[in-house]
């Protein structure tokens, strides 16, 4: 029997990678022969402790920090709440928080659910974004006050691939005094970062977006910068951090990390030109379809496409009898009934906003794949408008 | 993924009947591009009221592309009185079911034939009336009533996945309760009917605040020849001005937090927010 995952055609990275080979394989023997615990005074356990610090010093390596920075925890979503959970904890009377309207739903339910989870009520600055999905820094510089406590603003954009300038604002924040916290989820193993001569004091990574295993990931915590745990427990991760370290998990996002270092080049370079490619075969190929985000200050995998007049989830569906894998941002597609908080907040019309499908790509794409897609999606999409009301024709 | 059954996915990729019925007996549209479908549906009539052709155009998911699809098949060869009693459940069966967070399609598929009888009847519809409950998806209370006691519905999600009314903003989320308590009758065993805990009226609130202002603030702002004024009061942030000496001082925001916002929080809320004025 064929395996169906051999023949499609993946361009859903943003929502999550293929493991690597390379990574799986260094996984397996954890998963196996290698199970000591790491904090054990026998070699077989102490040995995977120091396979564990392998580990930690490749993730510093790609993002330019030191490995006492790095702490291993179970996902992006953990890595936000401990970041920004740590500052509130620090910062007791200090009541106000700035954050963006585009965040992805780890640091946005948190910021909304702040009452409840710490008994104090908060108040949030949502800051806004234009037609391309940008901030605007005076906003941001506006917001800064006497009371904020920190500022959690992502690296990337999950939907839209938009960059945002995460160095000028974490320096404009430890100016007054304030933290500064970045989920970097979407941009580490895309673009380079190097935290070494920057102001964040907090930065979210994960696991599984960068080819590595799902269920880890890392909080990056600059040295200097007062922490207080979300999860005290044991010992682990110098008492920052409780619970027996996901080893197998930790050395796989050590070897995804490498890999990505390697890999950062051909990233910025073919995936780019791949991506153009597809962006430009799309926008070409069908009428009436436009681009969501920023032209240029964009992750060089991801492009985000509203097809006007049809439904994603329609679109979706359609793509996968082509075995074509990616996302929309419409709202049957979330199960709630509006169209991406993303979307909404650039003021996408309701027309595009509801038929908007991302591609997001990887260094396993090939230019045979971005041909095949450039190909099947313009009938797709005619398809869906001849039986649309609204369609009216070119 | 949505959990979709062979008859829907079969009807969505090979839709029948598309497309508008040319010098149609009857056309109905509902929907619209914000909600994120909309079905427009006509029929042909021979004299003696059957239905002779049905056609759809639709924007939206598959099952909306599905419920219309299937819904053309079962209106063809009726009458147009046996036509009148197709309902929402009828659709979602000839599909072999709906996930409930799409029953909605079935309900467009519904209305939109409803609306084409009236049309071919030259009758105004009775939905059009009613007042609208959620702004957001322009649902009426009387399509919220009809959907409560054709589908059963017991509870506010419930209503939503039938009529999407309370899926947008959430504004009109206490209305619907209303409807549903309303419509289902003491009778029935209604979910999630609590109301919120009791909170304190910002009228309360307002006493409150100028008792302690008065009573803890002012003394000691005084003796600095300072002042404050309460201006405003919105949930829990409560705005306020520094007068006299207090207001060249420096230290303001200081004695905002550290004083003024200690006190009331300690003697009235504890999760007030104290706020200057903004100049
Ligand atoms: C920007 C961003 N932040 C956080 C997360 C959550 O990461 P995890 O799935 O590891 O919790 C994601 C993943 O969807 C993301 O795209």
């Amino acid at each position: 029997m064929t395996n169906v995952r051999d023949e499609i055609v993946y361009m859903d990275n943003n929502a999550t990678t293929m493991v690597a080979p390379e990574v799986v394989e260094v996984m397996i023997p954890y998963l196996g022969n290698l199970y000591g615990n790491p904090s054990s005074m026998h070699t077989f356990g102490g040995l995977v402790g120091q396979d564990i610090s392998d580990a930690r010093r490749k993730v510093a390596d790609l993002i330019g920090a030191t490995p006492e920075e790095v702490i291993f925890t179970s996902c992006g979503t953990e890595s936000d709440s401990t970041a920004i959970l740590s500052a509130l904890r620090t910062f007791p009377e200090k009541r106000h928080i700035i954050t963006t309207r585009v965040e992805h739903p780890a640091v946005k339910s948190l910021c909304e659910n702040l009452e409840m989870v710490t008994g104090h009520k908060y108040r949030v600055t949502r800051l806004k974004v234009d037609a391309e999905g940008m901030i605007d820094i005076d906003e941001y510089e506006a917001a800064l006050t006497e009371d904020t406590v920190i500022a959690s603003i992502m690296w990337a954009n999950n939907e839209t691939g938009n960059i945002y300038p995460v160095e000028k604002m974490a320096t404009m924040a430890k100016q007054r005094g304030i933290l500064f916290h970045t989920d970097a989820v979407q941009a580490v193993g895309k673009i380079p970062l190097d935290l070494k001569n920057l102001d964040i004091d907090f930065l979210s990574l994960s696991g599984h977006k960068l080819h590595g295993p799902k269920g880890v990931g890392v909080l990056y915590i600059k040295r200097g910068t007062h922490f207080v745990p979300f999860l005290p427990g044991g010992h682990q991760e110098h008492g920052r951090r409780g619970g027996t370290e996901n080893v197998a998990s930790i050395v796989g996002l050590g070897k995804a990390c490498e890999l990505a270092a390697a890999n950062m080049e051909e990233e910025n370079t073919r995936v780019k030109r791949l991506r153009d490619r597809l962006e430009e075969g799309l926008l070409s190929g069908v009428s009436q379809s436009r681009l969501n985000g920023h032209k240029t200050d964009r992750l060089p995998n991801t492009t985000n496409i509203s097809f006007e007049f049809v439904e994603g989830e329609a679109i979706l569906l359609h793509m996968n009898q082509h075995k074509i894998c990616a996302s929309s941002g419409s709202a049957c597609t979330s199960g709630s009934l509006e169209p991406s908080h993303v979307l909404r907040a650039m003021g996408v019309p309701f027309t595009a906003a509801h038929g908007s499908i991302r591609f997001s790509l990887s260094t396993y794409n090939s230019e045979e794949e971005i041909d095949y897609v450039v190909e099947k999606m313009p009938p797709i999409i005619e398809l869906l408008r001849k039986m649309s009301p609204f369609w009216k024709g070119n | 993924m949505w959990e979709y059954t062979d008859k829907v996915q079969q009807h969505f990729l090979n839709p029948q009947n598309v497309g508008e019925v040319e010098k149609a007996s009857g056309a109905g549209e509902v929907g619209s591009l914000a909600c994120g479908d909309a079905l427009k549906l006509s029929f042909k009539a021979d004299a003696n009221d059957i239905i002779i052709e049905a056609k759809f155009k639709t924007f939206g998911c598959a099952s909306a592309i599905a419920s219309s699809s299937v819904l053309t098949e079962i209106m063809i060869g009726k009458s147009v009185d046996e036509a009148l009693k197709i309902t929402n459940e009828d659709i979602a069966d000839a599909l072999g079911g709906l996930p409930k967070e799409k029953m909605h399609c079935s309900v467009m598929g519904r209305e939109a034939l409803e609306a084409a009888i009236a049309d071919y009847r030259g009758l105004v519809l009775p939905m059009a009336e009613g007042e609208i409950v959620c702004e957001c998806f322009g649902v009426t209370d009387l399509d919220v009533i009809r959907a409560v006691n054709e589908s059963n519905l017991r509870s506010v999600e419930e209503i939503t996945n039938f009529t999407k009314a309370g899926g947008g903003c959430g504004k009109c989320e206490d209305r619907l309760r209303e409807i549903l308590r309303e419509a289902v009758g003491k009778k029935a065993e209604v979910v999630n009917l609590d109301p919120p805990p009791k909170r304190m009226t910002t009228l309360q609130k307002i006493k409150q605040i100028e008792e302690v202002l008065e009573r803890e603030v002012r003394p000691g702002l005084k003796k600095d020849g300072g002042d404050i004024e309460l201006i405003d009061v919105d949930g829990d942030f409560v705005t306020v001005s520094l007068r006299g000496a207090c207001k060249s001082c420096k230290k303001s925001q200081t004695t905002i937090k550290e004083y003024v916002e200690k006190k009331l929080r300690e003697l009235v809320l504890d999760n007030l927010i104290v706020e200057e004025e903004s100049q």
